[in-house]
């Protein structure tokens, strides 16, 4: 695709990974995961037929198979959904003693806990990524999610002391394709909690274990009508932004997406919550402990094939250091493994769609087209499906697109710096303000740079570390609003004297 | 202690089994020991008492506990102590949730010892479902109080300093007399939620679900040692469950001031906390809350350095 970078003598000894070593297969068994061949959507706790009768494939991006095909809500369906949840709030949610929501609210945890491999299997096939990661990310982070926020649900009046809560009414939420199991247990889990009823929407492109969230929910026993699960497209999402009953928008997605919300609430008195984009700064200072800081940057920018909000997208390297650090991370490059995401050796699975595919390729264009140095590893590609071998930009300017433009893939821009001062000025010199990461042995300097990185979460030696009990979220154009930790609560609620 | 054939308790159940008497079969009687570092051993000492209910019929033949089992409990309560306090906060709360759905599974035969034990058939429901709500309660708090009490404080010089609550270590518990169950889960939870082990004195007169519980405990994945059940007469081990060195501190039910004041004496030894608990409704919400839990943890403060370069700016 493009001129590699020549390589040049270093000093930094070279690991070598091109041994005789290699991975024998080792698939996970798609027969632990069954998937319908068709989905309805899930309204009022019934499988419902949608009113335009149209369904859309969904596809495995690793071989362009389809999976299933689900639905296409139209405004009409959102707007039963809608009523449904209304419904269910007035009638039975909001009356519920908080101690029974919570425990409505565990048993969801709990069985999602019991159906894990399958759901694991599911989010793979579906949406590309790594097994390894959706078994030992995904799917127990969105449990425990879960988990964490039911035990809230009677406890709120010591999250918010000398105020008294009321949940907001019904919320519509819309997730993205990248994490979308867990996406939808940070929208449901907090809004269940705190006494709302849901109405959500699934990426288009990953709707299958949101549906399978919506089997387990049924299962679980949860009134009718509390959650209701609608799969479409961009129409259908904006029907729910755009319906007059529903008190509370939560988003996650591009900015662009964000702003155009925004918009459309603006005559309303709907509450939002907007988790958009993010471009990174992960910085790398001298004193760092530099194979750990590799480490941490390769899975800054690589986990989940980059398409993560919060990637370290990127770097930025102390000068004196800058050159073992390109070396070392060429390295590691090289090491990684790309392929089947349902193999468990995999490192790097498959773009989440074409699209996509497509825009990352644009960015390395223009990475290109603007001067950078482009790496990229010297694996081979599966023939069908969409795949980005993992790439490096070195000599990135500050001004250039692929250092200020969010790419959601797995392509780094290397920038260097001297000083202390220059470095937040050039990592704090984007609209984003989502995330960060700081390298450094010096305790002192960490908490120097956290303070001053306009940034939601900033990472200290290390990266891409989440959990139910910590808020998430960002400052600037990244959008407003936490999900996760006590924080998460008052986007959900009122706060009455 | 009836000997002879009776009918099986399950009688009373609602769940539709044995609805006829059984008296074609002898019913095996259940022998109640006590429960120190996840096993179930009789009393070092050998001895027994014989509590009895209201109508007067003897409830068994229950260990009558002594210092050394006290002692012996303490001794693994400690050893316990460090790998349940570094126990993620989050599989403490799997483990009481556990805890919750074993003794759900077997709410059965609680209200059955429970009504052995005196109570009417609804008000033993209602105690068994409370305990049962009461520990989903606990699981819940497990990695939110700190969320709560914990804070970052402002500081004037370049410091980020923060204060968390920790766990105080081996508690030592005097369960209260009435609530046999209820009293015994409300006093057990917020000290295990919070990290720290306990060695727990159950209910004199009422000991027959504390040991059952102790069988709950033993099978919810909560390591052996963190909770130590026994069973005997707070007048005789009252004294040595503040005595002892290596208990961090004492938790007393009862309003017997006598007690209390030796309590508040003998806890100077080694500045054991002490805390009385005498007027709490434990059927009622005042017998839950974070407060409980907080009873048993110290609070700690790190102070690290900021790295402040004077001038440099560097503003966004």
């Amino acid at each position: 695709m493009a001129k590699a970078v020549s390589t040049k003598k270093s000093n930094t000894i070279k690991l070598k990974f091109d041994t005789s070593w290699s991975y024998a297969p080792a698939p996970e068994s798609k027969s632990a995961a069954s998937i319908k061949p068709q989905y309805d959507l899930f309204i009022d706790g019934k499988w419902t037929k949608p009113q335009s009768g149209k369904y859309f494939s969904t596809i495995n991006p690793a071989n362009e198979e389809k999976l299933s095909e689900v639905a296409e809500a139209n405004a009409a369906d959102v707007d039963k959904a809608v009523k449904a949840a209304r419904n269910a709030y007035e009638k039975v949610w909001k009356k519920m003693p908080a101690k029974e929501r919570a425990k409505y609210i565990f048993r969801i945890s709990r069985m999602m806990q019991e159906k894990a491999r399958e759901l694991a299997i599911i989010e793979s096939l579906d949406g590309g990524k790594p097994i390894r990661e959706s078994r030992d990310f995904d799917v127990p982070t969105a449990a425990n999610h879960f988990f964490y926020y039911a035990g809230w649900a009677d406890k709120l009046e010591y999250a918010f002391p000398n105020r008294t809560t009321e949940p907001l009414g019904v919320a519509g939420q819309i997730t993205p394709w990248n994490f979308p199991l867990l996406m939808a247990a940070w929208k449901i889990a907090p809004a269940l909690a705190t006494g709302n009823t849901v109405v959500l929407k699934p990426a288009e492109t990953t709707p299958l274990t949101a549906l399978k969230l919506a089997e387990i929910i049924q299962e679980s026993g949860l009134p009718d009508g509390v959650v209701n699960i609608l799969t479409g497209a961009g129409a259908t999402g904006a029907a729910i932004v755009n319906h007059s009953d529903v008190n509370k928008i939560a988003f996650t997605g591009s900015t662009d997406v964000g702003k155009i919300i925004q918009r459309a609430i603006a005559g309303t008195n709907k509450k939002a919550t907007l988790e958009l984009g993010g471009k990174a700064a992960n910085i790398i200072f001298e004193d760092a402990p530099l194979d750990q800081a590799v480490e941490g940057v390769i899975n800054g920018i690589f986990f989940n094939q980059g398409h993560v909000c919060c990637a370290g997208s990127r770097l930025y390297v102390q000068e004196s250091v800058a050159k073992q650090v390109i070396r070392k991370l060429r390295d590691r490059l090289e090491s990684l493994i790309i392929g089947d995401p349902l193999d468990k050796n995999t490192d790097i699975g498959a773009i989440n769609s074409k699209q996509q595919l497509d825009n990352i390729h644009k960015y390395i264009k223009i990475g290109l087209k603007e001067g950078a140095e482009m790496y990229e590893s010297s694996c081979r590609l599966p023939s069908k499906g969409f795949w980005c071998k993992p790439t490096l930009f070195t000599n990135v300017a500050q001004s250039s697109r692929i250092a200020q433009e969010e790419i959601f893939g797995p392509v780094l821009s290397i920038l260097t710096f001297r000083t202390d001062d220059e470095v937040i000025e050039k990592a704090n010199n984007t609209p984003y303000g989502l995330s960060a990461g700081v390298w450094t042995d010096k305790g002192s300097k960490i908490f120097n740079m956290t303070k001053r990185m306009r940034a939601g979460v900033i990472w200290a030696n290390t990266f891409n570390k989440f959990d139910p009990t910590s808020p998430f979220g960002g400052y600037k154009e990244s959008g407003y609003g936490r999900e996760g930790g006590l924080h998460g609560l008052l986007p959900y609620l009122n706060l009455v004297s | 202690m009836e000997k002879t054939v009776k009918k099986s308790s399950l009688t009373i159940s609602e769940n539709g089994l044995e609805k006829k008497s059984s008296t074609q079969r002898l019913e095996v009687l259940k022998t109640y020991k006590i429960y120190i570092g996840g096993q179930f051993p009789r009393t070092e000492s050998g001895r027994f008492y014989q509590p009895e209910n209201a109508a007067g019929k003897k409830l068994g033949n229950i260990c009558l506990s002594s210092r050394k089992d006290f002692r012996d409990a303490a001794l693994v309560a400690r050893g316990a102590f460090g790998g349940w306090s570094s126990r993620a906060a989050f599989n403490r709360g799997q483990i009481l949730y556990r805890m919750a759905e074993m003794l759900e599974g077997r709410k059965i035969q609680f209200i059955d010892e429970l009504i052995q034990q005196g109570a009417t058939k609804a008000k033993a429901e209602k105690e068994v479902m409370q305990s049962i709500d009461r520990l989903i309660y606990y699981a819940g708090w497990c990695d939110k109080f700190q969320q709560i009490y914990s804070a970052v404080n402002p500081v004037a010089s370049s410091h980020f300093n923060f204060s968390v609550p920790e766990p105080m270590g081996v508690v030592a518990i005097i369960a209260p007399q009435s609530d046999s169950l209820l009293g015994l889960v409300s006093v057990i939870a917020p000290v295990i939620a919070g990290g720290n082990t306990c060695v727990v004195l159950a209910s004199e007169t009422k000991p027959l679900c504390a040991i059952t519980f102790a069988e709950v405990l033993n099978s919810s994945d909560l390591p052996g040692g963190v909770v130590n059940i026994l069973t005997g007469k707070p007048k005789e081990l009252n004294e040595w469950f503040v005595n002892h060195m290596d208990v961090n501190a004492t938790v007393y039910c009862e309003n017997d001031s006598t007690v209390k004041t030796m309590m508040r004496e003998k806890s100077a030894q080694n500045l054991k906390r002490v805390f009385f608990y005498e007027s709490v409704k434990w059927d009622s919400e005042a017998g839950q809350s974070p407060y409980y839990i907080m009873d048993t943890q110290e609070i700690k403060t790190t102070w690290h350095p900021v790295e402040n370069i004077a001038g440099a700016g560097g503003g966004y």
